[in-house]
């Protein structure tokens, strides 16, 4: 790789294996996954529960509790430094300053007995060692720019003064005032109410604009996909089964999980008699079957998929999948009842 | 016409509610003294036609989930009339309540807390067999196993316990439980929205499979609109505990003429990148239900170009524009609220049809 690839990269993820120990066995949450995020950037994971995408951000952010988890494998380089080498004080210095969290639940991610100026103001005072007078003025002016109207009464209140979408505001400004250089945006709309969401997510892309941050956001609603990313991965049973550009991924879907996730998902003005669904469920996580992790599910699957595990495929344009269909595109045509319907387990 | 007065083809509504409240007191002090109260559910009047499903969406807070509750009295009502196929459901006893729960049923959002983790899967099943007096002994166990087969679970799974279960697989256990009475009326109360969408969808068939094969009426509930446009016949939108747009599914979201439904389809994402759309950005957040705006509920928030002094001052009616299309708002023709009485309370906009959204779902 050249330096000025290098240069453009922010995150660079390689390899990363994350396990849990837990009493019913080894959980490989995460399984050999490498991204990258270049800078001004957008990528998003997508994925059910269960599939890593979550457990992915808390590696990047080295916040996977151990025990039950550690990191077992890989590497990750945040500005050119493999921060899987660091200290946990050298990490600190780095969480919140060059790399922040935007979490799911506003509520939780809050202190309750600190006001919001006070926690977004604490980041600064940490990282930029300046005093609280400076420090609360630099919350207040974040504050603003997160859209928070009266940002100088708003700072002296407490959590749970504020709605949803002010406490995800205030999320957004601590992750924000220290301007890093990724921010990671763990289901930042889930729990909010749709035209709460859509202000959020107008703010995120606006305030992504302005600064050149990179983002990484995780997500398992391809609504906030196409209205927000660039790049997309999907992931499936703790590893990538699918990586292209937003348009390209839309258009042409290749990893036929990917294919049955939009096909199930209800479109407003498209109404169709029945939905489409993926029969069956994800594999149990102490145990991904042999071969290709979706081969039950799937309506394209042969004897391929069961002997071999898929690698990623390049497929054209950027695109990568981990679908042996790669090698025969013309199975594609000739779908059958998965595995699971056939032995008669199809019910989630 | 009002809502209520009318019943899908010409049939008697199976359920009709009318001007129904449910308000929770807000104590506070030593004694407990009452200082307010929330108006969840707030003078709402709708019926559900025999074999219809009406979908109840909004956000939350907005009272659809109380509205839900309040039908089934699983809560009392402040005021208002329920009834079940003309059978007066306030004014019954704790005898005929039961008897009546038989026929109504309903399926939680969360499949987790919805189940005893200490029963089996049979026993949560054959529960409702035994109080109703159904089936007993080996007639009980075949009649578990039927509905496990029915909602697409293998019947070895009633010795199982919930835990065992995916979320998906629970909701289907919930589905069973619901069904085991034969009930005409199911309460849907958000009952996929903790599913991922892969299973999401394989419950929303099995649903409308269910419907179709035991004539089944339901209410459905959620907060996703494209759930609900998929399922429901017709759709209540609810805002501050109002129904404030009532339509047919087609009409509702072809052509929204509530400006609060205007916004809220407007901020559903599009699983299209090249889906170019206006979107509303509603400002601010939903005013707390305890102390609603004056007049119209939504107007601190509305964009409505003859949004005036009028509509701080003047309740609307849920009036019908075109034929079953149901709307609360006094600036979208035709209203019985004339523009005299508009002006005579400080109107300056007369009422005006507004369809910013006409391209958009196109």
């Amino acid at each position: 790789m050249s330096d000025a690839q290098t240069e453009a990269m922010v995150l660079d993820v390689k390899g990363l294996r994350t396990v849990f120990f837990t009493n019913s066995g080894l959980f490989k949450a995460v399984d050999d996954v490498s991204f990258s995020v270049r800078r001004g950037e957008t990528l998003a994971i997508v994925g059910e529960s269960g599939c890593g995408k979550s457990v992915t951000a808390l590696s990047v952010m080295r916040l996977v509790p151990d025990p039950p988890g550690r990191i077992v494998g890989g590497s990750i380089m945040l500005e050119g430094t493999d921060i899987l080498s660091l200290d946990e004080s050298e990490m600190r210095a780095i969480r919140g300053n060059r790399i922040s969290m935007i979490f799911q639940e506003p509520m939780s991610a809050l202190n309750p007995v600190f006001t919001v100026g006070d926690q977004v103001a604490e980041v600064a005072r940490i990282h930029a060692g300046i005093g609280r007078k400076k420090s609360w003025e630099r919350a207040v002016e974040t504050l603003a720019l997160t859209g928070i109207p009266a940002p100088e009464e708003r700072a002296k209140q407490y959590p749970h003064q504020l709605s949803g979408g002010m406490r995800q505001r205030v999320l957004i400004a601590m992750a924000l005032i220290m301007k890093p250089a990724l921010i990671i945006a763990d289901e930042p709309t889930t729990a909010l109410d749709v035209t709460i969401q859509a202000q959020i997510l107008d703010l995120l892309v606006h305030l992504q604009k302005e600064f050149g941050t990179s983002i990484l956001m995780i997500t398992h609603d391809l609504g906030v996909i196409a209205e927000t990313t660039s790049r997309v991965i999907v992931m499936y049973a703790g590893e990538i089964v699918e990586e292209a550009s937003v348009t390209e991924l839309f258009a042409r879907p290749h990893h036929p999980y990917t294919e049955g996730l939009m096909h199930s998902m209800p479109h407003i003005g498209h109404d169709q008699e029945r939905l489409n669904v993926i029969p069956g469920t994800v594999p149990a996580p102490t145990n991904w079957p042999h071969g290709c992790r979706f081969r039950e599910r799937c309506p394209y699957s042969w004897e391929l998929p069961e002997r071999e595990h898929p690698p990623l495929y390049d497929v054209g344009a950027g695109h990568i999948s981990r679908c042996h269909l790669a090698r025969e595109p013309e199975r594609r045509n000739h779908p059958h009842q998965p595995l699971v319907v056939q032995e008669g387990v199809g019910a989630a | 016409m009002t809502a209520t007065a009318r019943g899908g083809n010409g049939t008697a509504p199976l359920v009709s509610v009318r001007n129904l409240k449910k308000e929770f007191p807000i104590r506070k002090g030593v004694f407990s003294r009452q200082v307010g109260a929330v108006k969840a559910v707030n003078d709402v009047s709708f019926h559900v036609a025999r074999g219809e499903t009406l979908g109840v969406v909004g956000e939350s807070g907005c009272g659809k989930t109380t509205t839900g509750r309040t039908i089934l009295r699983l809560l009392e009502p402040t005021s208002g009339e329920i009834y079940f196929e003309d059978r007066d459901v306030r004014a019954m006893g704790t005898r005929d309540l039961r008897a009546l729960r038989r026929e109504m049923q309903i399926i939680f959002q969360d499949p987790v807390s919805s189940l005893n983790p200490r029963m089996t899967v049979g026993a949560i099943i054959r529960e409702g067999l035994t109080i109703h007096k159904l089936a007993e002994g080996t007639a009980a166990d075949a009649r578990v196993s039927q509905l496990l087969q029915e909602v697409g679970l293998r019947p070895e799974y009633a010795t199982r316990y919930p835990h065992e279960f995916s979320g998906g697989q629970r909701q289907r256990i919930g589905i069973a439980r619901a069904l085991s009475v034969e009930p005409k009326f199911i309460v849907c109360d958000e009952p996929v929205s903790a599913l991922d969408v892969s299973v999401q969808a394989q419950v929303i068939n099995l649903l409308e499979d269910l419907q179709r094969e035991h004539n089944l009426t339901y209410m459905f509930i959620a907060h996703d609109l494209s759930v609900v446009e998929h399922i429901a016949d017709r759709v209540a939108v609810m805002y501050l505990g109002k129904i404030v747009e009532l339509a047919t599914a087609d009409d509702l979201y072809r052509e929204p003429l509530m400006p609060y439904t205007q916004a809220l389809l407007s901020a559903v994402p599009v699983a299209d990148p090249k889906a170019r759309k206006e979107r509303i950005i509603l400002q601010g957040d939903v005013p707390s239900p305890a102390n609603p705006p004056p007049g119209c509920v939504f107007h601190p928030r509305c964009h409505h170009p003859a949004k005036d002094v009028a509509c701080t001052k003047i309740v609307p009616p849920l009036e019908e524009k075109t034929p079953g299309h149901f709307v609360h708002c006094i600036k979208q023709p035709p209203t019985s609220v004339s523009w005299e009485q508009q002006k005579e309370v400080g109107g300056v906009h007369p009422p005006e049809r507004y369809l910013p959204l006409a391209a958009v779902h196109a």
